[in-house]
């Protein structure tokens, strides 16, 4: 099991391969999704693999729950030295070699997870060669996917929590890249600054947290941090000590990246990307890391029961509140978002009640069969020219069978329908909450939130499947269907309150005279895989003799509360009794929305604000934009103008003084410099016409100068000679060589 | 004129020539050039030297300027033969010396007559003259 650091490694060769390479060599476009899919594979592959040995090596006696940290691949990352804890009860004591590691982890929740991870991200990116067919920036597409899983794969394989931190940061880069694909889109590029703010604004507090760790226990090691919270006191409800600061920073980076309130607006904006972004990122992997991160610190968590009541509580309610805008939403995907973030909420229900293993099984067949749901509704777009709206919908299932039966599968499974998945995993928190010994009274009223989220779920589900696959075709015609006058005031509404508009991607009304047809083998066998997945996953949790939680059980049984066991006469009633409202939500959701749409209106006329309010998304969105977004762009563009007057006087003034120097060189080098220069040509010309006329081609000359030269140099070499012949001639005749003068 | 210039401007040259006015002048002339020393061959030699050389510098004609140089050269060799025949040096160079020399010299100057006269022709053949006023090109 050392090699579990090829199962991050494989995506990111890809990611390398495809981002870098690809454009350059211009590869093809199968050649560039069958690298992508083919790393993921190997993940996958090397994944089983790991477990099992894991799985062998665990079940052995001593081993059990015991994480399996690849010796072989330990790189001390941040060497530290010594350090002192400074906060808790052993304040004061001092540790030496606090190196932090980057070496990776494997045990029971991390397997699971990247079980999961790798086979769901398969699927995924096999359905987006299909999907993503002929769009430019393929390889850029698939290169993100793979840096993505890269990200994703090292934040669940971690053994510290910077490591986590760095998965964390990555995944939410990856989004970030993602959901902004369609770059010269601006609400696709607004939407991808909003969710990469928001997951940074959680990331605060996950960074407080870790610092309150590291100095309250002198390390950041899971196994290390697990091991000393042992000697730790639990802090029951109502106070508030250290152990409660640090679970509530870790809340907070978890809600900021598993969008729960107040941070949860992020997440509908990022139906923006496209659609196999949304099913991989935002429905089955980067939104469950938060549910990851309060597994993986539960011992913190479990050590503060106020911390657990205010995580019940937030995900109640955001569970609740989405459940309450899904029910109005004419998006296709909004409405997937929104269960999304409902179902997150009941995820964190469960954690909070200390049901972490009821969580994770939701995690997992969540990841199932909202990626199958968004998938299809992918498929649907595709079908029909990217159109996502559900009022130009209606009678698809005779033109999409297999999208509209697998997605029958995932909706029976996301209402919660024995005997697929999502009935187990959902009914598992439910029950966990209703006997939850961690809270008194209040679990009573935890439970009957869930339970109405459950009905408005199992409603708005329905609402979807009817009005998309049902019914009257509605996708040929130009003018707007279901004129009602709340309708069209709605539909005024819905255009201007956050200045979204329905997506509405390529959309041309002129394209629809073909019927719409199913999309490639490539696009249809994931969504069988993943329908089936939906089906089956649900049976290694089932009461009684569920798989998974004998799995997890060993994991979490580190804190000191008692996990919730309830009777099997209770999860049963309870079962029941979410079936039931189950299926009287869908019977009158069907009856609604295929039968008799004028209740629809009629409803919304009569409940006219909370219709338009859960329309416009209960004005959350406009309440940041307008408050907290505008005024800081408002300061952002005062201090651009400072910027310009103070700052740009550096540069401009620099630029004055150096024409002005530049005026002075030139006059100094046209007068100075080239007056000499022009004189010194002159100077010369002139000796040149003077020196010029000794040529004169006249041989004579060139012979007189010889010899007129030749006596000279006798005159000098003889000099003395000279002179004294001259005297012999003429005695008297003085120094000079000349005919003496009578000086007298 | 003549008399108020030229007169006293001879009688002047007894002051710049004093010896020219003393007595005896010419005989002492006369006695320095009866006996025939070495002397005699050399002013011979400057003198055909200095007809050369003017010759070479101021005729216009090559073929007498070749001959000039002829001259100039058979100058040189009368001055060898003389002090061949006049000067002798103790344990020095032979008596014969200045005529052997004289013998070399003769022999460069017919091979020198020789090329000239060469690069005469060729330049006629060229120019269609002879006279070096009209050989100019290299002037400037």
């Amino acid at each position: 099991m050392d090699y579990i650091w090829l199962i991050p490694l494989f995506p990111l060769v890809g990611a390398i391969i495809n981002g870098l390479l690809a454009p350059r060599l211009r590869l093809p476009e199968k050649l560039i999704g069958a690298i992508a899919a083919l790393m993921i594979t190997l993940s996958l592959m090397v994944s089983v693999m790991a477990v099992w040995q894991y799985a062998g090596w665990s079940h052995q006696a001593g081993n059990e729950g015991k994480p399996y940290i690849a010796e072989k691949f330990k790189y001390t990352w941040l060497p530290g030295g010594k350090a002192q804890i400074t906060e808790g009860p052993q304040a004061g004591k001092e540790l030496t070699d606090l190196n932090i590691e980057w070496s990776y982890q494997l045990d029971r929740l991390s397997s699971l997870y990247i079980l999961f991870i790798t086979f769901v991200g398969l699927l995924i990116h096999i359905y987006a060669i299909g999907y993503m067919h002929g769009e430019a920036g393929f390889a850029r597409f698939f290169a993100y996917l793979n840096l993505f899983m890269f990200m994703m794969l090292t934040l669940v394989l971690s053994s510290n929590l910077l490591m986590l931190f760095v998965g964390w940061e990555g995944v939410g880069l990856c989004s970030y890249l993602l959901i902004g694909f369609y770059m010269t889109r601006a609400e696709a590029a607004n939407a991808s600054k909003k969710a990469f703010i928001i997951n940074r604004i959680g990331d605060a507090g996950f960074l407080l947290a870790t610092a309150a760790i590291f100095a309250a226990l002198g390390s950041i090691q899971f196994t290390e941090v697990d091991r000393l919270l042992q000697s730790y006191q639990l802090e029951p409800l109502g106070s508030f000590g250290l152990m409660s600061w640090i679970a509530l920073g870790l809340f907070i980076g978890a809600i900021g990246k598993s969008a729960q309130i107040p941070l949860y607006i992020w997440l509908p904006d990022a139906m923006a990307g496209p659609t196999p972004v949304s099913a991989l990122i935002h429905a089955a992997t980067m939104v469950t890391a938060g549910v990851f991160l309060l597994a993986r610190m539960h011992s913190v968590f479990q050590h503060s029961l106020t911390v657990m009541l205010i995580v019940a509580f937030v995900g109640a309610l955001t569970a609740l509140l989405a459940a309450s805008i899904a029910i109005t939403q004419r998006d296709i995907k909004k409405v997937l978002a929104y269960s999304t973030v409902s179902q997150l909420g009941l995820m964190f229900l469960g954690c909070g009640v200390g049901a972490f293993t009821a969580a994770i099984f939701h995690v997992v067949t969540h990841a199932f069969f909202k990626a199958q749901l968004f998938l299809g509704a992918g498929s649907i777009g595709h079908a029909l020219h990217h159109e996502q709206d559900l009022m130009r919908m209606g009678g698809l299932k005779k033109y999409l069978p297999t999208t509209y039966r697998t997605m029958q599968i995932c909706w029976l499974a996301i209402c919660g329908i024995v005997p697929f998945a999502g009935f187990w995993s959902k009914d598992e928190i439910f029950a966990a909450t209703f006997t939850t010994p961690q809270f008194n009274a209040v679990r009573y009223l935890l439970w009957f939130i869930g339970l109405v989220t459950a009905a408005l779920t199992a409603f708005y589900m329905t609402r979807m499947m009817s009005l998309a696959f049902e019914g009257n075709e509605r996708f040929n015609s130009h003018s707007e269907p279901n004129a009602t006058p709340i309708d069209q005031s709605a539909n005024a509404g819905q255009s201007t309150e956050d200045g979204q508009t329905i997506a509405d991607n390529h959309h041309s009304p002129a394209a629809h005279s073909a019927n719409p047809q199913e999309g490639s083998a490539l696009m249809r066998l994931p969504l069988l895989i993943l329908a089936a997945g939906a089906t089956v996953i649900g049976f290694i949790g089932i009461p009684g003799y569920s798989w998974i939680e004998h799995w997890l059980a060993p994991t979490f049984q580190m804190g000191t509360t008692e996990m919730a066991h309830p009777a099997m006469a209770v999860v049963v009633g309870v079962s029941v009794v979410s079936l039931v409202v189950a299926l009287v939500a869908i019977m009158a959701a069907k009856n609604v929305y295929e039968r008799k749409p004028e209740i629809a209106d009629k409803l919304a006329l009569n409940f006219g604000p909370l219709y338009k309010g859960s329309l416009n998304h209960w004005y959350w969105d406009s309440l940041i934009e307008g408050k907290f977004v505008q005024g800081f762009s408002q300061l952002c563009r005062l201090l651009w103008q400072g910027d310009l007057i103070v700052f740009d006087t550096i540069p401009n003034g620099t630029a004055l003084l150096t024409k002005g120097s530049s005026l002075i060189s030139r006059y100094f080098d046209y007068h100075g410099v080239d007056l000499i220069v022009n004189f010194t040509g002159l100077f010369l010309r002139f000796i040149s016409v003077a020196l010029r006329t000794a040529q004169t081609g006249f041989v004579n000359n060139y012979a007189l100068i010889m010899i007129l030269g030749l006596c000279l140099i006798i005159l000098g070499l003889e000099y003395t000679a000279i002179v004294d012949i001259y005297h012999r001639i003429f005695p008297s005749a003085g120094s000079l060589p000349l005919p003496g003068l009578k000086s007298t | 004129m003549l008399y108020q210039w030229f007169i006293p401007m001879l009688l002047q040259a007894q002051d710049v020539f004093p010896e020219a006015a003393a007595p005896g002048f010419l005989d002492r002339l006369t006695r320095a050039f009866s006996v025939v020393s070495i002397n005699n061959f050399l002013f011979l030699s400057a003198l055909l030297f200095t007809i050369g050389v003017a010759g070479v510098l101021t005729r216009r004609n090559i073929i007498v300027i070749l001959m000039s140089i002829e001259l100039i050269l058979n100058a040189a060799n009368l001055n060898l033969v003389a002090f061949s025949r006049y000067w002798q040096i103790q344990g020095g160079i032979s008596p014969y010396t200045g005529q052997l020399f004289t013998i070399f010299i003769i022999v460069v100057a017919a091979a020198e007559a020789v090329i000239g006269l060469g690069i005469l022709i060729a330049l006629y053949r060229n120019r269609e003259t002879v006279s070096v006023d009209e050989i100019d090109i290299l002037k400037l």
